[in-house]
């Protein structure tokens, strides 16, 4: 277990960030604070060893797709109103019942890694290279079954997406 | 994707092309005779102001710059004072065209930034110039019926002497 | 031999800055130029303090921040771009001793990671400017720079398949022999244009587009604000140019000269090409562009994938 001073680092600002994502109550924000709790993310994982996954992290996480959740929340164009609703929906009372969930979940992790704490070894750092010949090595079946997933949802889109003349009725 | 290719490199040539525009201040434009800058009046050959305050120049201004009143003296007419608003001005040479006397006459010169807006309002003073402006021959009242001091009716150019009515009784 | 990291850093920063800075005005000569015309040739010798001038007066400007903006990320999104595209000059190499981290085993995929990120300024800036031109410009911005970020990753798929990294110095070190611009013609064709989109430079520039969105994303931008799109524009330009320089036409290598100067020489060219297409074309509709990259520029940088991967497989020992 490492308890370098990046890694607290950026452990701390992730907590941090994600707990602002749940209390901002203007939507962009909260997902400005997404981001960066996903950077955070991204350094956690660098810090690890894994600098492949972390950067992944940043292109196809923080790069596209909350690229896309702006996108939408853009086009909704939520306003004053909307912003006062979320106020009323973040208030105290309703935090009690995931509030006592996520403590229930905090133990569990807790007791799991006190009971099972891994040695503090030195950290492997893991290159492209290795994930590459373990992603088409022995989870080479796991690959073809996500790209089948990532092909169905890609004919999906195409078939919702397509403009097909004379059925214009919305 | 050959017409892209072909336009940027036409442009490239541009490079070695004679440019179209100047250096204003340091090398001037060459401005034919009959370009439309600045108003001034003219003098016939005489020396005496060629505008007879007829007023159609002011008629013919379509953004209304021009003002004028007549005065008359000896049987002359001029203007007794001649305005013209040049911040209005759009040096369209209507005025030009109008003038029955060439009096009003458009100049290559276009220089005549101000600094304070109520400059750009041209008098008499400043528009009357001492010469004869593009047409050096021509005197209105050498050519036409009025009756001056020196020149009585039928004295003018090219003009019978007037006919007496009461000896045309049978 | 490897000179201090801080000396680097310093120096990347300064030279970027200055380089962003003048090329305003260098850009507005050579459009002269193709233009027949002259441009900004008066402040200095043959106007080459034009920038300074330019810096002068936009810092002097009003520094105003509309009522109706959301202001913490109004002020937050120029300084996002500029940011994403400095921390880019990170990884790339000048030479093969002068760079920050030009070793970076995953170099390549950094570049990529803060393009992706790069898009957040023009989103948001979009976004805060609470306006519906500053909108239209953000959401084109976020829907082009997205897509043309993918054909981007897979026009640079060949180049890493044939180098066998993604460490940008040893892409540059692979073109000892051939540069790549010979064998991945195709991915250098597809990476220049999708530099094009991801600058959103002309004759890409829609999330601008002055004449149907005012000035787009940043519209409601005045003073250093705007500057700093602006400048972070231009450094977008050298970010691209130094990219296809390293990746395709063999980063510091050359006869004769000294590699930096190479390198210079080389990135100094592209920038000069990037001000050519801008003097030369027009800007496509918003929907040619999108199919353009979805129809032509997807399939082309998967066949050359493809390709590139037959060829290696064939030529591979055993």
């Amino acid at each position: 277990m490492t308890t370098s001073m990046p890694f607290l680092l950026s452990a701390l600002v992730a907590v941090w960030a994600t707990f602002m994502v749940v209390t901002r109550a203007v939507a962009i924000h909260a997902l400005l604070y997404l981001v960066v709790a996903l950077l955070a993310l991204a350094c956690v994982f660098d810090v690890l060893g894994a600098p492949f996954a972390a950067i992944l992290e940043v292109i196809v996480y923080a790069g596209a797709i909350m690229v896309l959740f702006v996108f939408v929340v853009m086009m909704l164009n939520l306003g004053r109103p909307d912003r006062l609703r979320e106020n009323s929906w973040i208030a105290p009372r309703g935090w009690i019942g995931p509030g006592l969930l996520a403590a229930l979940l905090l133990a569990a992790l807790a007791d799991a890694l006190v009971v099972a704490a891994p040695d503090g070894g030195p950290i492997a750092v893991i290159d492209t290279r290795q994930v590459g010949l373990a992603l088409y090595g022995p989870y080479v079946l796991m690959v073809e079954l996500a790209s089948f997933l990532l092909l169905a949802g890609l004919v999906s889109a195409f078939r919702i997406g397509r403009h097909i003349r004379g059925e214009d009725a919305p | 994707m050959f017409g892209i290719l072909r336009t940027l490199w036409l442009t490239f040539l541009h490079l070695g092309h004679r440019r179209v525009t100047v250096g204003y201040p340091e090398t001037r434009p060459a401005l034919p005779p009959r370009y439309r800058g600045r108003i001034i009046l003219s003098r016939d050959p005489d020396g005496l102001e060629r505008c007879v305050a007829c007023n159609l120049c002011a008629v013919a201004c379509p953004v209304d710059c021009i003002s004028l009143q007549k005065a008359e003296q000896d049987g002359r007419w001029y203007p007794d004072y001649f305005r013209i608003n040049f911040s209005r001005c759009i040096f369209c040479g209507f005025c030009e065209e109008a003038c029955p006397t060439y009096a009003i006459q458009l100049t290559p010169d276009f220089e005549m930034s101000e600094y304070v807006r109520p400059n750009l309002v041209y008098e008499k003073e400043d528009l009357l110039i001492s010469g004869t402006g593009k047409y050096p021959d021509y005197s209105f009242y050498r050519v036409s019926g009025v009756k001056i001091p020196g020149k009585d009716k039928g004295e003018a150019e090219r003009e019978q002497p007037p006919v007496d009515l009461h000896s045309l009784l049978p | 031999m490897t000179p201090p990291p801080l000396l680097v850093i310093a120096t990347t920063l300064v030279v970027l800055l200055g380089l962003a800075t003048m090329l305003t005005w260098a850009e507005r000569r050579l459009l002269g130029l193709w233009q027949d015309r002259y441009g900004p040739n008066r402040v200095g010798p043959g106007g080459l303090f034009q920038a300074v001038a330019d810096g002068i007066k936009i810092l002097f400007k009003q520094d105003w921040i509309p009522p109706f903006a959301d202001r913490p990320v109004f002020v937050l999104a120029p300084a996002i771009g500029m940011m994403t595209v400095l921390l880019a000059f990170g990884v790339i190499p000048v030479t093969a001793l002068w760079s920050i981290a030009g070793d970076l085993n995953i170099g390549l995929l950094f570049v990529f990671a803060t393009m992706g990120l790069g898009v957040y300024s023009v989103v948001l800036a979009g976004w805060a400017s609470n306006s519906k031109y500053a909108l239209l410009g953000g959401m084109r911005a976020a829907a082009q720079m997205m897509s043309y970020e993918v054909f981007m990753g897979l026009s640079t798929l060949g180049v890493v398949m044939t180098a066998g990294s993604f460490g940008l110095r040893d892409i540059v070190q692979a073109q000892a022999g051939l540069w790549f611009v010979i064998p991945q013609c195709l991915g250098c064709v597809v990476f220049l244009l999708a530099g094009i989109a991801e600058t959103h430079r002309l004759p890409f520039d829609l999330p601008e587009g002055e004449n149907e969105l005012g000035a787009g994303f940043h519209t409601e931008y005045s003073g250093m604000k705007f500057g700093m799109f602006f400048l972070s524009e231009y450094a977008g330009i050298v970010l691209v140019s130094a990219l296809v320089t390293t990746l395709y036409l063999g980063g510091w290598q050359g006869p004769v000269l000294p590699p930096a100067l190479w390198f210079a020489a080389k990135t100094g060219a592209l920038v000069c090409l990037f001000i050519l297409l801008r003097a030369a074309l027009p800007r496509p509709r918003y929907d040619q562009l999108m199919a353009l990259g979805w129809k032509v520029l997807l399939p082309l940088s998967l066949l050359n994938i493809v390709a590139t991967g037959a060829v290696l497989l064939l030529r591979a020992p055993g």
